[in-house]
């Protein structure tokens, strides 16, 4: 389909939010050969009416840390099913992450991700490269080429960048391309054996623990690396009160340092383990409620600048074993929205235009990507949320392959209503859109 | 029955009660009494334990019920078998209990989970080890007449002892003072949070004990490292003679085996006067004859006859 053949659609009557104009008003906002148009439309019929009344209507969401299993473990989840999963949560870009098999570590397979993300036709798949060679942390990863092939930044993710003088050069060699080291913070040594969080709670449950210094030490080690080198840094998944002032403490010396916080670490605690369910099980682990707590701190008063999901699905039979055997990380794009709604809008930490600039702009500037804004002319990739309506979590529901979720039966508010990429409408929870008529509203 | 954690000071003291009955069937010349007749008690053990295996398989057979052992690690399993599948499987030749021990923590309450047979916790990695708690807190009652307001210690490997965990709820459920001992490795502070008192010093420790139960070095759940040689955890933590000479004139001495003999304590004070161990042995098939007993009632109360 050529882009001379795709609709006019109008999205009436919405809540327009937009962080990176500063928009926030109701008003019409008019798409036409996958463009944003400006105010006031077209003098032409629309071929497709969204009717966007009590409905937020915001730039198609980004989440910058998704695993999408493909190559290599397609039981879990395949780039079309990711990305289909995606488009069910209101995101119409994601990052994906490098710990595939084999490992994004070349040219061409950054170029196979592009590809499958093209013919999955559902949310925009943008890869991220490895740092590392194989991902061993032992030599960088031909960075150079992988941007060639589309990658939009790098990351060793699943396992930190170990070793201090490779990472330096990392993000040393990075700034050529203005692209940002991801790291998962993580000092190894203290993380072995380890099932949750270190503490009364690991304790108690006889389970091995991760203290929460291992990630302090590698994000002050890092941060300081990103000092000395000039280099780009980003924190992901930070769980902790005491990496959260690291960053802090980054920023406000003028470091290049941002941070990504994921819905379980400001949602749920360690003491959910008592379940034994691994399904909980994360890593980095849940943390202890002074640990969340300072992690919506963070993200008050702008510290962590994104949210992201840590997307990691896994096939049912994975997730059925004993929780040491069972691997780490949950389902996160479908319950994107309902989650941050319930834990950080409901109760007053963040409004609607704040959510949403983690959720667009800022992340579309960390990866240097051309999206995240309604402006005149931008990709139209669109996200109509109703942010009233309630539901239930149910994982038989997940578009992806996998139902590994703590939220399952979780009664939230707030969901994505109808979802346009490039000005395609490729999801609708309303109902199915036909030409040139309205959807039922509600 | 996963463990002393969930259970309430009243259902401990009658599981007690009910063991000390079943104590005195021992004791006769015949020692079968009927009450688990007709029913399937499998051992289900993914972590080798000849004592507990054979202590539970011997309680089910004085109820009269039959027994059957499968034994497995969790890596011989073959591929792609889950050991829910390996329940499931059992469960449906019959199972009316599961005895289960694994190397996991939370394994029996994952398995109670997906199969409908009772299920009876017999050590989950370092988490608990409810059957030993039990005959633990029967043994010093037995001994003591009381367990309120006596003070226990526990020396050793803390971090890694599902024994540990299950007599830390126990006693302090029935309002004894718990101490724990052993170097700082091996001993979290994060359980003072449980309203335990940790100390480092065992000599410190031993005067104000009534009740010292000495665990084993859990070497194979280690990560390595937890402290620099046997000889030098021995040097300080082991019971020999001139520690319990420290101790109060009327200490007991318990330890849940199998003891390393020269490690935790020396040969001469596990079979001298203080010790308790082959009563916690004797104790052990009576308290597992009362669970057994008691998850019968709950048995019976299901199965279409009843109705
Ligand atoms: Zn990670």
């Amino acid at each position: 389909m050529g882009k001379l053949a795709l609709p006019t659609i109008q999205i009436t009557g919405g809540r327009i939010i937009d962080p990176a104009q500063g928009l926030d008003h109701v008003g019409d906002l008019w798409i036409s050969r996958g463009r944003i148009l400006p105010t006031g439309g077209v003098n032409e019929e629309a071929e497709v009416v969204i009717d966007a009344r009590g409905k937020i209507v915001c730039p198609g969401l980004i989440d910058l840390h998704v695993h999408l299993r493909e190559p290599g473990n397609e039981e879990d989840e395949t780039i079309a099913t990711g990305a289909a999963s995606a488009l069910a949560g209101g995101v119409t870009s994601v990052a994906c992450m490098p710990n595939t098999i084999p490992p994004i570590d070349t040219q061409a397979a950054a170029e196979f991700v592009v590809l499958q993300g093209q013919r999955a036709r559902q949310a925009n798949v943008y890869p991220v490269g490895a740092v590392s060679k194989g991902r061993k942390g032992e030599e960088l990863a031909a960075l150079g080429q992988l941007v060639a092939g589309g990658a939009v930044a790098f990351t060793d993710d699943g396992a930190p960048v170990a070793n201090a003088g490779l990472m330096r050069r990392a993000l040393e060699y990075s700034k050529m391309f203005d692209l940002v080291i991801m790291q998962h913070c993580q000092v190894p040594e203290l993380t072995v054996g380890g099932v949750m969080n270190e503490g009364f709670e690991s304790m108690r449950l006889g389970l091995g623990g991760m203290p929460a210094a291992a990630e302090d030490i590698m994000v002050a080690r890092d941060i300081r690396l990103a000092e000395i080198t000039g280099g780009r840094l980003h924190i992901q998944h930070i769980s902790t009160a005491r990496s959260v002032e690291l960053v802090r403490e980054g920023k406000a010396r003028g470091i290049k340092v941002t941070a990504e916080a994921c819905p379980h670490h400001f949602s749920l605690t360690d003491e959910c383990l008592r379940t034994f369910d691994s399904n909980f099980k994360m890593n980095p682990p849940l943390r202890t409620a002074a640990d969340v707590e300072a992690v919506i701190e963070g993200l008050k008063d702008g510290t962590i600048e994104i949210l992201a999901t840590d997307h990691a699905p896994h096939a049912r039979e994975k997730k059925m074993r004993e929780l040491d055997q069972a691997p780490f990380g949950i389902v996160g794009l479908e319950t994107l929205i309902p989650i941050t709604v319930k834990t950080l809008i409901e109760p007053g930490h963040l409004t609607w235009p704040e959510v949403i600039r983690k959720l667009t702009i800022n992340p579309a500037e960390l990866l240097r990507i051309p999206k995240g804004t309604l402006r005149p002319g931008a990709d139209a990739d669109v996200t109509v949320i109703d942010a009233s309506t309630t539901w239930t979590i149910d994982p038989t529901q997940f578009r992806s392959k996998s139902r590994n979720t703590p939220y399952a039966g979780w009664e939230v508010r707030g969901r994505a209503h109808t979802v346009i990429v490039g000005g395609e409408v490729r999801y609708t929870l309303g109902g199915i859109v036909r030409e040139g008529v309205a959807p039922a509203a509600g | 029955m996963l463990g002393l954690e969930e259970l309430s000071r009243e259902e401990i003291l009658a599981i007690l009660d009910t063991a000390e009955s079943f104590a005195e069937i021992s004791n006769r010349s015949r020692k079968k009494v009927p009450a688990l007749q007709g029913r399937i008690v499998f051992n289900l053990f993914f972590e080798n334990s000849t004592r507990t295996r054979t202590s539970f398989s011997l309680a089910a057979k004085r109820l009269s019920a039959d027994t059957q052992d499968f034994t497995a690690s969790v890596s011989s399993l073959s591929k792609g078998e889950t050991f829910i599948d390996t329940a499931k499987n059992i469960e449906a030749m019959g199972a009316d209990v599961m005895v289960v021990r694994h190397p996991t923590p939370g394994a029996p309450h994952l398995l109670s989970q997906h199969v409908s047979s009772s299920i009876i916790n017999a050590g989950d990695g370092a988490h608990e080890h409810p059957t030993q708690g039990l005959l633990d807190l029967m043994t010093i009652r037995k001994a003591k007449g009381r367990i309120e307001g006596l003070t226990v210690g526990l020396v050793g490997d803390i971090a890694h002892s599902r024994v540990a965990r299950s007599n830390i709820w126990g006693l302090l459920k029935l309002g004894a003072k718990v101490i724990l001992c052993g170097p700082p490795t091996l001993v979290p502070k994060a359980m003072e949070r449980l309203g335990c008192e940790v100390a480092y010093r065992l000599e410190d420790v031993l005067p104000r004990c009534d009740v010292v139960n000495v665990l084993r070095i859990q070497f194979e759940r280690q990560q390595g490292g937890m402290f620099p040689s046997v000889g030098e955890y021995s040097q300080f933590y082991m019971m020999n003679q001139e520690r319990v000479r420290m101790a109060k004139p009327d200490l007991l001495l318990l330890a849940p085996g199998p003891i390393n003999r020269g490690v935790e304590l020396t040969p001469e004070v596990a079979d001298g006067p203080h010790s308790a161990i082959l009563d916690q042995v004797k104790n052990g098939l009576a308290v597992r004859m009362a669970v057994l007993y008691l998850l019968s009632g709950k048995l019976d109360a299901r199965s279409p006859a009843a109705e």
